[in-house]
């Protein structure tokens, strides 16, 4: 089951992070930002192999005992991390490209919100409830 | 269709309120340009956004701004940029035949020292964009004849 949500932005900055049990949220944002890495790493290396499909969805970044790692790149240099409790592996990739589409039209829809500057970390209550939402719906 | 009409009055108001509220002050009217400029890099940032959401990733500047040409021209004025010329060296010139905004001004060389500021909103949009994608850099627009004109982007390089 999902256990965290991160989203960083274009200098690499977090935005967003939300996670299930809040007393692990420290843990959380240094797993999210050792992704950091592993999400460039990946972008250089779809850049040079020079395939033709270029998705915005990563794949699975970085697996240990107790987590996984999925990423999610957009085409303004936003990331979306999602981690998942390594116990649970029921979790199909279809199902965490589904979150992910989710979870760009919400950042979509936010950014056409005028009260919120790019960049900044977000606040929305909005946001936050639908993210909870998908959260709570995919354990 | 009466709804693209909407965007040509909205941004004639647009410039026109921006210059009037600006007539009582010394400058020669470039803290206006400079505020229309600021309103369109904005609504570019935010409107790129939009836009990518549904495009595959860009492999490199050239890519982003061929789609730029293509997608973002089209959503925005209905049309292609018709002429792309580049150097390859992070100075690219988009060149529009019929620019949506002057095409109703006039079409020969009457108004032309009044066009560049149905521009400035223009070139504001496309910086804009490109800062969302991650490009910085400075967009300047000319025009010769209405209304044809050229956007002039120049990329910095870190």
């Amino acid at each position: 089951m999902a256990v965290c949500i991160g989203f960083i932005g274009k200098e690499n900055s977090p935005l967003f992070l939300r996670c299930i049990n809040q007393s692990q949220e420290l843990q959380f944002h240094y797993i999210v930002h050792t992704c950091i890495d592993f999400v460039e790493e990946k972008i250089i290396q779809s850049n040079k192999s020079g395939s033709d499909v270029r998705e915005l969805y990563l794949g699975l970044l970085y697996s240990s005992e107790e987590v996984k790692a999925y990423g999610f790149v957009t085409n303004t240099k936003i990331k979306i991390v999602i981690i998942i409790d390594s116990t649970n592996s029921l979790l199909r990739d279809n199902e965490i490209r589904a979150i992910f589409r989710k979870l760009h039209n919400a950042y979509t829809e936010l950014v056409c919100n005028p009260f919120y500057t790019p960049g900044d970390p977000i606040t929305a209550k909005s946001f936050g409830a639908l993210v909870d939402e998908l959260l709570a719906s995919s354990s | 269709m009466a709804d693209d009409a909407l965007f040509d009055f909205l941004h004639m108001e647009i410039v026109s309120h921006v210059t009037k509220s600006d007539a009582g002050l010394l400058q020669d009217g470039d803290e206006a340009m400079s505020k229309l400029e600021q309103i369109g890099y904005s609504t570019g940032y935010r409107f790129i956004e939009r836009l990518t959401k549904d495009l595959s990733r860009f492999k490199d500047e050239l890519e982003v701004m061929k789609a730029i040409c293509k997608d973002f021209w089209t959503a925005v004025f209905k049309k292609q940029v018709d002429n792309l010329r580049t150097n390859h060296q992070g100075v690219y010139v988009l060149q529009d035949n019929k620019f949506r905004f002057l095409a109703s001004i006039s079409n020969s060389r009457q108004y032309l020292e009044l066009a560049p500021k149905y521009l400035v909103f223009t070139c504001g949009l496309l910086r804009g964009a490109l800062a969302s994608l991650g490009l910085t850099c400075i967009v300047t627009a000319e025009v010769t004849t209405m209304p044809a004109c050229k956007f002039q982007v120049h990329l910095q390089r870190a």
